[in-house]
């Protein structure tokens, strides 16, 4: 039998987006076909859906299994709309305009099928509106009430048919809720290539699950939580640690400090109603402060940190690789601030987790410095310190559970929060966040530089990281290099990208790295070659040309993001989400950069200081080795 | 087992090679032309004609193109496929290899169904054969650049697998999902090449028309329903079996011949089918009237026909793929509206609303299992209401 | 050297991956085989099929799960199919099944205490003709009776056993 189309999208042939037969007529290729829908002409170019042309026209299709991030799947069938010939109702997501037709998108036919899919999902989505975590967020919800759904027609589960998976730290799944549009299911075989959820069994007996039906804990998830942004109703969501939260607010012995993450400051506002892309980080502050927590610091601070770290690290590597001739040294050095990434590394590729940059991520960092220094320098028993971080993620609430990230003595980030939770805990202090006054960060670990923001975005730390390294290393000002610093080859959200810095000159190194090598003229004509990943299925592609010795192996500094955009993608942003969400939220983030004062992260005041009154054996030390770095865990795919 | 055909087939009598040693000196055109010239119809059921399937995968891009022979024959009341690859295996791997000819394509598979097992050591010993004797393999019976052979793929118990597509991601290991249609198969079809599905009596069909010229099979039949087919009868009549008969045969005149001439309705086309009530028996099989793919399931007048469609619809709540949301939910919800039936408990309201959800269930599901699920819940009820409401048992 | 049965089944579907093919399109035979051989389609097995075949095990779950004939649970060495479509049901299949459970004291969906039998329903097995018929592994049975059944059971009994006194004569 024929053995072809190896490296084809892996998605089931039935789940990829149609194609159209090939054209003989050269003429005729890129030709344009003019389609009548509703009695409206709308010309557009060969291939092109039913459901994109309608858009064009601004007819709106309603739609329950496609996304934009995902290959048609036409499964849902509540976009069906009547084509003049067609015996059947069409898929208008599924159907490629090949030759001129008609089509009503609104017929009588249309309607009545409409509402009898939308009755047949309602028959087996258990559960109340308004006692739902996406009540007002909902796609089912929102079609009922646009379709007129005032009964159910065919029923309506009076008790619940699924028992609900809470045994993931990160993410919950209620399979009572799940209408089966499969997006989550192509979201994580097709989009991040985990694999970890997949259609079981067939008929009504359908339904979305885990390898051998295990809890979300004991398979291969790494949290990343993108399967929640792309959920239609609340089948998938965070686990919610508010209520513990409130709890901890409301108790006045407890001392609550919140570190606030660049990306949900790029997104909250979504939340609120706010255009995709509008910041609201200082608005943000007032909020978190009325919500009633004590300090409110910038997770940038511990990114400045993790730059500084991560860098000295991977110095330290090349100089045992390159000059010590030390043949254990694992390069090229990948970046670790991701724990989605760092879940998938250790399962997929657990020979690899040498490689991984010992350095914690920032959220991490940030706690065992609160819980220590900080609590020192204020005199606050650590115990009675409740640390929280507002995160873009899902896997965040994974990592600040692993049991290795306990060495301030404590667990050192109590709560991880997305996105969407404190949103809901800012509208239930009834406080509307784009109306509030701004205010700034608390100190000490208010201060942050543009450096820190990026990484927010794919390619953020890898421009960070260069900032720094060019300054540090080759004693030259980066924007000698780059206008106005911004490291532009890094950016932007190709999947894969690659560059190379020659380092031309050593100046003098500064003393904060002087002491850690005895000499830095082998650095001199060396040639820094990084890359940068974003999504896990482009980490895939990556790691297997590791694997196979390809030109990513010969990289020094990887970096790489489990989510689609980076941070900004993060699975714990608000719902939904879009190539153009994501991009709008980029804007965001770049323009808080280029509007910092300060964008460097080793001219951070307060990361200086940290360095000289706490962690005085200076970056990669003991101490900080001690707080600031961890360990990870190969585990393999195989699940027992 | 035996197999019981009644009357004497015409496969029997084209000779085993007969058929091919006429193909080798044709040209692909010819092979088509005479398909076309024919007239034959897919035996399947669906009734695409041959030709242009041929035709369409003949004139499609690919690097590499197959031919599918479907022997997943699943519907309920069908059968005949079972009797060819029984006892006349080598003409369809004839029409096969002439179907490869005709679209230039190099590999043959047969799927067959896994409830079919016991039939894979005589075929692969008849591919064996045909293999020593230069039938299969490189240049088929000395046809220079022609070199085709076949492999057997089993299914393993999925109805749904015998339709096209569905069969197509099942040799590609996947779960048997239909696909979004376009593209279709001759376009984009296994592996993503041009790929032919034939029904098993297509193929035989072909080698016939092959070794006995078009015009004989375009006399048979009617104006759109060309020549002879193959009819599984079962159920409540005295000769069931395999029966060829002309296409454009009614219904009263096929029950006489097979001895269910008292029946008070037939199945036609199996599960996906429709229910005929004996008051329309004088309608034609053909395609102009009642599609088939060969499938007559006869009810006697003692047969509680919302049984029948208790059985129907137990049969496809079982075999829905579960893709999509007409089939998957409404299958269940039209086999619970049977089971109210049964108990004398359906409101007259609501089985008007689930003969709205069957009209929408043929309208609205991705392939032709969900459109067709209904048919025979919506004619049993159309046709037998004095059984279906009020009833106290 | 002493070789696990998961070391084995590793090399059998190396050697079945070699005879279908590296890619996806052998999975459906790979999984009959194994099958066949260990008469369940276990957790590892699935685990090292999607290893071999570079896919995801869930994938492999989900097809298991999704055809018929595919077990990932432990079935007897016969695996009785009585199919229940229409004719067969018309041909008096309920009664069969009646007498299919009296003799092996199991009911439908299970497998018998010694792990010899597993019955099951099937749906329309292509022998409309000749209902009730059932499907004895890959042997077809026809026009069964209650009585019949008995003989059938009897059969798959002594078929062991003659293998049994083969193999120690052997």
């Amino acid at each position: 039998m024929a053995r072809i189309n190896k490296n084809e999208s892996r998605a089931p042939r039935s789940m990829q987006i149609s194609s159209f037969p090939e054209l003989d007529d050269p003429k005729a290729i890129g030709a344009t076909i003019t389609a009548e829908i509703d009695g409206k002409d709308v010309k557009v170019p060969m291939g092109t859906t039913i459901l994109e042309a309608a858009k064009k026209l601004g007819v709106r299709i309603p739609t329950l299994c496609h996304h934009a991030d995902l290959c048609v799947a036409g499964v849902c069938r509540i976009c069906v709309v009547e084509v003049e010939g067609q015996r059947t109702l069409q898929a208008s997501c599924a159907y490629p305009i090949t030759a001129p037709i008609k089509v009503r998108t609104y017929s009588a036919k249309v309607r009545r099928a409409r509402r009898h899919i939308l009755d047949l999902m309602l028959s087996k989505h258990y559960g109340e509106c308004y006692a739902c975590a996406r009540s007002n967020n909902c796609e089912l919800q929102a079609l009922a009430k646009e379709y007129g759904v005032d009964k159910f027609r065919f029923g309506h589960p009076s008790e619940p048919l699924f028992e609900v998976d809470r045994s993931s730290y990160a993410i919950h799944r209620d399979m009572n809720k799940c209408i089966l549009c499969r997006r989550c299911i192509r979201t994580c075989i097709d989009l991040q290539e985990v694999g970890v959820l997949e259609v079981i069994d067939r008929s009504d007996k359908t339904r979305v699950a885990t390898f051998m039906d295990k809890p979300l804990s004991d398979v291969i998830c790494i949290n990343c939580g993108q399967c929640i942004n792309r959920c239609p109703t609340s089948a998938l969501r965070a686990n919610d640690p508010t209520d513990e939260l409130w709890a901890a607010i409301d108790d006045p012995k407890k001392h609550v400090v919140i570190q606030t993450a660049p990306s949900p400051r790029a997104a909250m506002g979504e939340c609120f109603g706010l255009e995709p892309g509008t910041p609201v980080t200082k608005e943000l502050n007032t909020a978190l402060r009325r919500c009633g927590f004590d300090r409110v610091f910038d997770t940038n601070f511990t990114a400045d940190l993790t730059i500084i770290e991560e860098g000295t690290e991977l110095l330290l590597r090349l100089y045992k690789a390159l000059v010590e001739k030390d043949e254990t040294v694992a390069l090229p050095q990948f970046t670790s601030c991701s724990p989605g990434w760092v879940k998938y590394l250790e399962h997929f590729y657990p020979d690899y987790t040498d490689n991984l940059s010992s350095a914690k991520s920032p959220q991490q960092m940030f706690g065992s410095v609160i819980k220590t220094y900080y609590a020192q320098k204020h005199n606050i028993d650590p115990t009675d310190i409740v640390s929280v971080a507002l995160m873009p993620c899902a896997a965040k609430k994974f990592e600040c559970n692993r049991p290795e990230m306990t060495s301030s003595g404590y667990k050192d980030v109590d709560y991880g929060l997305t996105t969407r939770e404190m949103a809901t805990m800012i509208s239930e202090a009834g406080l509307d966040l784009p109306s509030l006054p701004q205010s700034d960060f608390d100190d000490p670990f208010g201060q942050a530089t543009g450096s820190g923001v990026i990484f927010g975005a794919t390619g953020g730390v890898m421009e960070a990281a260069i900032r720094s390294v060019v300054e540090l290393v080759c004693g030259i000002k980066v924007e000698n290099l780059f206008d106005h610093a911004d490291v532009v080859p890094v950016r932007g959200f190709e999947g894969v990208k690659y560059a190379e810095l020659p380092i031309t000159a050593v100046g003098p190194v500064p003393e904060i790295l002087a002491h850690l090598v005895p000499n830095w003229d082998w650095l001199k004509g060396a040639t820094l070659k990084v890359a940068v990943c974003h999504g896990t299925a482009n980490a895939h592609r990556v790691m297997e040309d590791i694997k196979a010795g390809g030109k990513f192996s010969e990289c020094h500094f990887i970096e790489f993001m489990a989510c689609p955009g980076g941070c900004l993608g993060g699975g714990g942003q608000p719902i939904p989400t879009s190539p153009e969400i994501r991009a709008a939220r980029a804007k965001a983030i770049y323009a808080e950069d280029s509007g910092s004062e300060v964008r460097k992260s080793h001219e951070n005041p307060a990361v200086l200081e940290l360095y000289s009154k706490f962690l005085t054996d200076g970056p990669c030390g003991h101490k900080a080795h001690k707080l600031l770095h961890t360990h990870y865990t190969p585990r393999g795919k195989y699940i027992t | 087992m035996q197999n019981s055909t009644y009357g004497n087939l015409t496969f029997s009598t084209v000779k085993p090679g007969e058929a091919l040693a006429k193909a080798k000196n044709m040209k692909p055109v010819d092979i088509i032309a005479a398909m076309s010239d024919s007239g034959m119809k897919g035996r399947g059921g669906a009734g695409f004609p041959t030709s242009i399937k041929w035709n369409l995968a003949a004139a499609a891009k690919g690097d590499e193109k197959f031919v599918v022979c479907n022997a997943d024959e699943g519907e309920p009341g069908t059968f005949k496929d079972r009797v060819i690859l029984t006892d006349y295996p080598e003409l369809v791997f004839e029409g096969m290899t002439i179907a490869a000819m005709a679209i230039g394509a190099k590999v043959g598979i047969v799927y067959l169904r896994g409830e079919y097992a016991y039939l894979t050591k005589q075929l692969e010993d008849l591919l064996a054969k045909c293999r020593e004797e230069n039938l299969l393999g490189k240049n088929v019976l000395g046809k220079q650049g022609f070199d085709f052979d076949i492999e057997i793929r089993m299914g393993s118990g999925a109805y749904v697998c015998g339709e096209e597509t569905a069969l197509i991601e099942s040799l590609e290991g996947q779960r048997g999902e239909p696909r979004n249609r376009p593209p279709f198969p001759v376009d984009t079809g296994f592996m993503g090449r041009p790929t032919i599905v034939n029904n098993v009596e297509t193929l035989a069909w072909a080698s016939c028309i092959i070794a006995k010229g078009p015009e004989w099979f375009n006399a048979i039949g009617t104006e759109k329903s060309k020549g002879p087919k193959l009819f599984s009868i079962s159920g409540d009549c005295e000769k069931p079996g395999v029966y060829e008969l002309p296409m454009g045969i009614t219904i009263a005149e096929l029950l006489a011949e097979v001895g269910g001439a008292n029946a008070k309705a037939v199945q036609i086309g199996g599960a996906s089918g429709q229910c005929v009530p004996k008051t329309q028996f004088d309608r034609q099989i053909a395609f102009e009237d009642i599609a088939t793919g060969g499938s007559v399931i006869v009810f006697g007048p003692e047969r509680d026909m919302l049984t029948v469609a208790h059985n129907f619809m137990e049969f496809f709540v079982e075999e829905s793929c579960g893709q999509c949301t007409p089939c998957r939910e409404g299958n269940a919800k039209l086999l619970e509206g049977v089971n109210m039936l049964r108990e004398g408990k359906c409101s007259m309201s609501y089985l008007k609303e689930l003969c709205a959800l069957g009209e929408t269930m043929q309208l609205a599901s991705k392939c032709g299992l969900g459109q067709s699920s209904p048919n025979a819940f919506l004619s049993i009820v159309s046709n037998f209401e004095q059984e279906m409401m009020g009833r106290t048992n | 050297m002493l070789i696990t049965e998961r070391q084995r089944m590793v090399q059998d579907i190396e050697s079945w991956a070699g005879q279908f093919g590296n890619d996806r399109s052998s999975l459906m035979p790979i999984l009959q085989n194994v099958q066949k051989k260990y008469s369940r389609i276990s957790e590892f097995s699935m685990q090292a099929i999607a290893d071999r075949l570079e896919i995801h095990p869930v994938e492999v779950y989900g097809v298991v799960s999704f055809y018929s004939f595919l077990k990932d649970e432990v079935h007897g060495k016969f695996v009785i199919r009585l199919c229940q479509t229409i004719t067969c049901d018309m041909a008096g299949k309920d009664r069969v099944a009646k007498q299919l459970e009296n003799d092996l004291g199991v009911s439908f969906g299970e497998t018998t205490t010694d792990g010899m039998f597993t019955l099951e329903y099937a749906n329309c097995l292509g022998m409309c003709d000749q209902g009730p018929a059932m499907l004895v592994n890959d042997q077809v049975f026809t026009c069964v009776t209650p009585e019949k059944v008995h003989d059938i059971i009897q059969g798959c009994r002594q078929s062991l056993t003659a293998f049994a006194g083969l193999r120690k004569e052997s």
